[in-house]
């Protein structure tokens, strides 16, 4: 079994995601080591990006302090292999397609598969564009993850007939950020999914509370945890680790708790 | 993966979220650009609203000053709303509208094309909400006021740079969140397909415009089209009618701000490479990392890292040139156009005057050449007194 295969394998799973090098790459390091040992059974490691399209303005901030304070894709490769040497927690990549380009596709998966990650979400890449991506992907062993949404409708029977490792169901309409209410119709997005293929499905957007995170948990294979993560960095700085940690614990604890009642 | 592309450029690189509201769009475009009744609709609005077909005006002061090639220019300022964005805009919401929509956003830079969707929004009975970098809000005041003055909503945008490439993050994100009822009549040739396509169809009337007055005027063709790029629309609708005509040369000019050789201007194909960011692939101000460089101009609608993808095709292909125009350049020809020929033009279109102010002199007196005035400068006086050290309280 590779890392990606057992991030579902003993369960439902939990995602954190955090981005890269905010407020250092010191701290990130830390945090996957430590987010690992709470029980994230995949860290989502965002390499910031000038203009993330996809974000609320809690990881638009992140990026922000991510990139004045020196991050970049080289030096997160170099962080993540330093991560190996210590924990074989499943990895994924997001950034923008731009990043990914820019440094050169067939490089970055290379870099990717050389530093020890498992897989890429590249949320400006839809379906259509993926062909891009592929090739190089499956030639270095990384996995895009297609991600679904409300409005897929009609597409999500294609998107699912080509996803690998898991499905990212986008819970909401617009971006990342803490949400009061969440979407109930994952379940039938999910449904639409599992007619066509066997693969884990894991619900993000919106999602900051254990009572959430609890009720995706059984509609879903797993639960993706953003914003409410990076506000906790955000908040306390240099010293958001225990912090965070204590979050992680509960989160995932409530995503792993058996059914008790209904 | 080649649908929407112009060589290697273009594409459809959008959140999930979007992509069936880009195919809803592709396939209601694809069915009402050659139906009669919209057709005949858009253009009696053009004709009755918005005031084509648009002045071609020999420049003969400035032609006899400058001593070389004969100079028209296309008077797309003298249109309603005051620039060529009107064109689009009118397309766009005409198509929304047909669509079911009833609320549309968009982005604005210097707020012509703010102004542009808010007015027909107003015709067409829409909701509309614009979003404006707050940099643009402060030195673009009066635009504002003007949206306001016409029912729309406009959002600072306090993101990033605070200029154009955010107020497009924003309006991309606010599309994200309501995508339903919400029709993005995005400004230029740029973003997503089939934008840079339908944007480029609907400006396409100033260069057929221009070649039917050109041949009853001259006879001929022009030798040379020269247009202000910011993403590139009025540039791409003055050109796209001239593509296979080779004689003819186009040319682009961009906002070289301080200078190319300073990290402040927005002049994307001398400084650029190739990327792929708000929707498409093209030549981008970014750095190694693909970190969109932070630009700059003296003028809110060309202070853009961007450049449209058909304009990155016909740039390779060599079809058509680009130039960058400096902040002092752009500010000197502002005033010359208005002392020489009575024409105040937008601190954008003065790009490509002060070009021509170059370019006309090596060129001979049977040649011609047409600058399109793609907007009036009313909105710029304040802002061009500051720079020259006026006090001007709009
Ligand atoms: C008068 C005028 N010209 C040009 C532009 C630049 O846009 P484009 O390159 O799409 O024509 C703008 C944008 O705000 C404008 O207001």
């Amino acid at each position: 079994m590779n890392r990606m295969e057992k991030v579902f394998a003993k369960g439902k799973a939990f995602i954190p995601f955090i981005t890269a090098g905010d407020p250092s790459l010191e701290t990130t390091e830390q945090l996957v080591l430590q987010m690992a040992a709470a029980g994230a059974d995949l860290i989502e490691l965002g390499i910031p990006f000038s203009d993330p399209v996809a974000e609320g303005p809690v990881i638009q901030e992140a990026d922000a302090r991510a990139l004045a304070a020196g991050a970049t894709t080289d030096k997160i490769f170099a962080m993540v292999k330093s991560i190996r040497s210590a924990s074989q927690v499943p990895i994924a990549l997001m950034t923008y397609m731009n990043p990914i380009f820019t440094y050169g596709i067939e490089k970055f998966m290379a870099n990717s598969r050389e530093a020890g990650i498992d897989a890429v979400i590249v949320p400006d890449v839809p379906y259509e564009e993926g062909e891009e991506l592929l090739p190089y992907c499956s030639k270095y062993g990384i996995e895009l993850i297609s991600m679904i949404t409300p409005t897929s409708e009609k597409r999500i029977k294609m998107i699912a007939a080509r996803a690998r490792g898991f499905i990212y169901c986008v819970s909401s309409l617009g971006v990342t950020g803490v949400r009061q209410e969440i979407n109930d119709d994952v379940k039938g997005m999910i449904s639409l999914v599992k007619e066509v293929k066997d693969i884990p499905c894991a619900v993000g957007f919106g999602i900051s509370s254990p009572e959430q995170a609890a009720k995706m948990a059984e509609l879903s294979d797993g639960v993706i945890v953003g914003s409410a993560i990076v506000r906790i960095i955000g908040q306390y700085g240099a010293d958001c680790v225990p912090h965070v940690v204590e979050y992680v614990r509960r989160m995932s604890e409530a995503v792993k708790q058996e059914k008790t009642d209904i | 993966m080649l649908k929407g592309r112009f060589g290697n450029y273009g594409g459809q690189y959008i959140p999930e979220t979007l992509m069936n509201a880009a195919l809803e769009l592709e396939e209601a475009y694809s069915k009402f650009k050659d139906d009669q009744e919209f057709k005949e609709e858009l253009s009696e609005l053009q004709r009755n609203y918005a005031g084509r077909p648009s002045l071609l005006y020999y420049a003969e002061k400035m032609t006899k000053d400058l001593g070389g090639a004969k100079i028209y220019l296309k008077r797309e300022d003298l249109n309603h709303t005051g620039s060529h964005k009107i064109n689009n805009v009118l397309g766009q919401v005409l198509l929304a509208k047909r669509m079911g929509k009833t609320r549309v956003i968009a982005e604005t830079g210097a707020g012509q094309h703010g102004v542009a969707t808010a007015t027909a929004a107003a015709l067409m009975e829409m909701e509309c909400e614009i979003y404006m970098g707050k940099e643009d809000t402060d030195r673009q005041a009066l635009n504002v006021y003007r949206m306001e003055l016409l029912g729309a909503k406009v959002h600072t945008v306090t993101s990033g740079t605070q200029t154009l490439k955010d107020a497009v993050n924003e309006t991309m994100r606010e599309w994200t969140r309501r995508v339903k009822d919400t029709h993005y009549v995005l400004g230029s040739v740029m973003g997503p397909h089939p934008f840079p396509t339908i944007v480029r169809d609907f400006q396409s009337v100033i260069g057929r415009e221009v070649k039917k007055q050109i041949l009853e005027k001259e006879g001929r063709l022009p030798d040379a089209l020269v247009a202000c790029v910011g993403g590139g629309s009025n540039a791409m609708g003055l050109f796209y009618e001239f593509i296979e005509d080779k004689s003819v040369r186009l040319i682009g000019c961009e906002a070289g701000g301080h200078g190319i050789d300073t990290d402040k201007n927005a002049a994307t194909m001398a400084t650029g490479t190739v990327g792929i960011f708000h929707g498409m692939k093209s030549y981008f101000c970014q750095d190694r990392y693909g970190q969109i460089a932070p630009v700059y101009s003296i003028s809110a609608g060309l202070d853009y890292p961007g450049i449209g993808p058909e304009h990155a095709n016909l740039s390779d292909l060599g079809r058509a040139e680009y130039v960058a125009v400096t902040d002092d350049e752009a500010v000197e020809a502002f005033g010359y156009l208005s002392r020489v020929e009575g024409i105040i033009p937008a601190i954008e279109s003065a790009h490509a005057v002060a070009y021509v102010q170059k370019l006309a002199p090596t060129m001979s007196r049977e040649q011609i050449m047409v600058i399109n005035l793609s907007g009036r400068g009313d909105k710029d006086v304040a802002a061009i007194a500051r720079y020259k050290g006026v006090q001007i309280y709009e």
